[in-house]
């Protein structure tokens, strides 16, 4: 019984395998508009996830400042440190005091007149003690909150972040994903469309078996069968053309990107070697194919009686 | 026993008269029967209702004593397993070979490998078409087609054979030919029921005969003599 199951879906398969061989020109034409399809909102996924990784780079490398009063005395300072170790949303931190800060400076400005002339105008350190921050979290809700509560020690003059840019940011990138999800969208329901329109042609053309096999006792998933696989398959090749497509064009731009990232003393590539996306394209794109091939037949199917 | 039973039946298309009216009839297990009646009478339409393809707009259908019109439309699949039908146009496939044409109804049933192609090739030798395994329908003759029909009918042994007009276009010689297969099959224990315009056909058999007239039962008898027609011709 189930053997005989597996014999006649392993028939079928070959069956349609056949006919798409048979007609294999247009078969790698429909795969292919189904692989670049796909690869749209792809690459536009790939675009907002890698500039999103850039931006957590980026985040997790600035620092909360944390700049004391001029005024502030050495127990308070103390104070302050205590609390900054005891803190659980804070990685590491370290302080600089003003003196430091001061021949830092001095130091910097040696090589630079305009810097030099500035040092030299002043005649006492303007400087004041500071300790720089690492967050725990990258999300901007707790920095913003790691903010406020910094500020409220006891001897803190600012506690500054540029939350605004994380916000402005963060707030681009969801924008970007909702984009994805869109055009993602559009292009499933476009998919349908043009598989379920090549499903149909494909039936126009076995209408005469259909109709006498309906007349003889076939189920109508017996008459589906064929048509579901043909869809998949189409998805599957259509999935797999996309992975590749994206696979050239990230290893294309990325020789261009790694330049240019070194340019600024960063490591960062475009990654889309993920496992997960390539296979979410492939499963994506086979039930695509699958269920555009169910409504095609679907609407195709007579109810005799 | 009877395996069909027709009571009170009528079929009505939408917009149309009765194609049948009032229809009421019974066939045994193993009978042969002729349905009869010019074009138009509804003998197509009395062969549908037989195959479960139509449904009765009046009355009730049992095949096997069950009510075709209660059955669930996915069991009729499992229903028309059990006829075998042979099509006025014969509805073969012509983009496979007579092989493939005949293995249809076998799949349709999860019947394949060496079991399947015994049962096609004794089809095919049945109707005396084995030679021509391999050849494309197109290219056989109208006779040839209409056995080909026959055996892609009697393939899944079905026990009971439906054919709607299968000596159609054929010349004499080749009607007679299917004529004693369908007498063959009945000698089997199948029950076979033929729809007909021609009376030669059935005169020369002893059998069951549904005459139609405008949608109406006028006629059963059973058997009628070979003279009955002649001396009905020669009265009138």
């Amino acid at each position: 019984m189930i053997k005989n199951w597996i014999n006649r879906h392993l028939q079928v398969i070959q069956q349609v395998l056949v006919r798409m061989r048979l007609h294999g020109w247009s078969t790698l034409m429909m795969c292919g508009v189904i692989g670049v399809t796909l690869c749209l909102p792809s690459l536009f996924y790939i675009a907002t996830d890698n500039l999103n990784r850039l931006a957590s780079d980026i985040q997790t490398q600035s620092p909360i400042s944390l700049f004391l009063k001029l005024n502030a005395t050495q127990a308070e300072i103390q104070s302050i440190e205590r609390q900054l170790k005891g803190d659980e949303h804070i990685t590491s931190y370290h302080l600089v005091t003003k003196d430091q800060a001061w021949q830092k400076m001095q130091k910097t400005g040696a090589g630079n007149t305009v810097a030099s002339n500035i040092v030299n105008t002043l005649d006492k350190n303007p400087l004041p003690d500071a300790f720089f921050i690492t967050p725990a979290s990258n999300t901007p809700e707790a920095i913003s909150q790691l903010q406020s509560s910094l500020q409220a020690l006891n001897g803190v003059d600012k506690a500054l972040i540029d939350s605004q840019w994380i916000k402005r940011l963060n707030g681009l990138l969801q924008l970007g994903n909702k984009m994805v999800l869109v055009l993602a969208s559009l292009l499933a329901f476009a998919l349908v469309a043009v598989i379920g329109n090549t499903i149909r042609m494909q039936i126009l053309t076995q209408l005469a078996e259909i109709e006498v096999s309906q007349l003889i006792g076939a189920t109508k998933s017996f008459i589906r069968c064929p048509f579901l696989y043909a869809g998949a398959l189409y998805g599957l090749g259509g999935g797999l053309i996309a992975c590749l497509l994206l696979w050239t064009m990230v290893s294309f731009f990325n020789s261009t990107v790694v330049q240019i990232a070194a340019e600024y003393g960063s490591q960062f590539a475009i990654s889309n070697q993920s496992l997960v996306l390539n296979l979410f394209i492939v499963l994506t794109a086979t039930a695509i194919g699958w269920l555009a091939a169910y409504f095609a037949v679907n609407s195709a199917l007579v109810t005799y009686h | 026993m009877s395996i069909i039973q027709f009571d009170q039946v009528s079929k009505r298309y939408q917009a149309s008269n009765d194609v049948l009216s009032q229809v009421s009839f019974t066939i045994k297990a193993g009978e042969l029967v002729f349905v009869t009646g010019r074009s138009g009478a509804g003998k197509s339409t009395l062969l549908k209702l037989v195959a479960a393809i139509e449904r009765p707009s009046t009355g009730t259908v049992l095949v096997n004593n069950q009510n075709v019109s209660q059955l669930r439309a996915a069991a009729l699949p499992y229903l028309r397993r059990k006829f075998g039908l042979v099509f006025q146009d014969h509805k073969l496939l012509y983009d496979r070979n007579c092989f493939q044409n005949i293995a249809l109804p076998l799949h349709i049933n999860g019947l394949t490998g060496t079991e399947a192609n015994k049962r096609i090739r004794a089809a095919l030798d049945k109707v005396g078409l084995l030679h021509k395994e391999k050849a494309m329908p197109i290219t056989l003759s109208g006779g040839e087609q209409q056995r080909l029909a026959i055996a892609r009918a009697v393939v899944s042994r079905p026990s009971i054979l439906i054919a709607d007009e299968p000596t159609g276009n054929l010349d004499a010689t080749y009607a007679a030919d299917i004529m004693s297969l369908f007498s063959a099959f009945q000698q089997v224990g199948v029950t076979v029921i033929v729809a007909t315009h021609d009376a030669d056909t059935m005169t020369e058999h002893h059998n069951n005969v549904l005459h139609l007239q405008a949608g109406k039962l006028i006629q059963t008898l059973a058997p009628i003599p070979a003279w009955t027609n002649e001396s009905q011709a020669n009265i009138l």
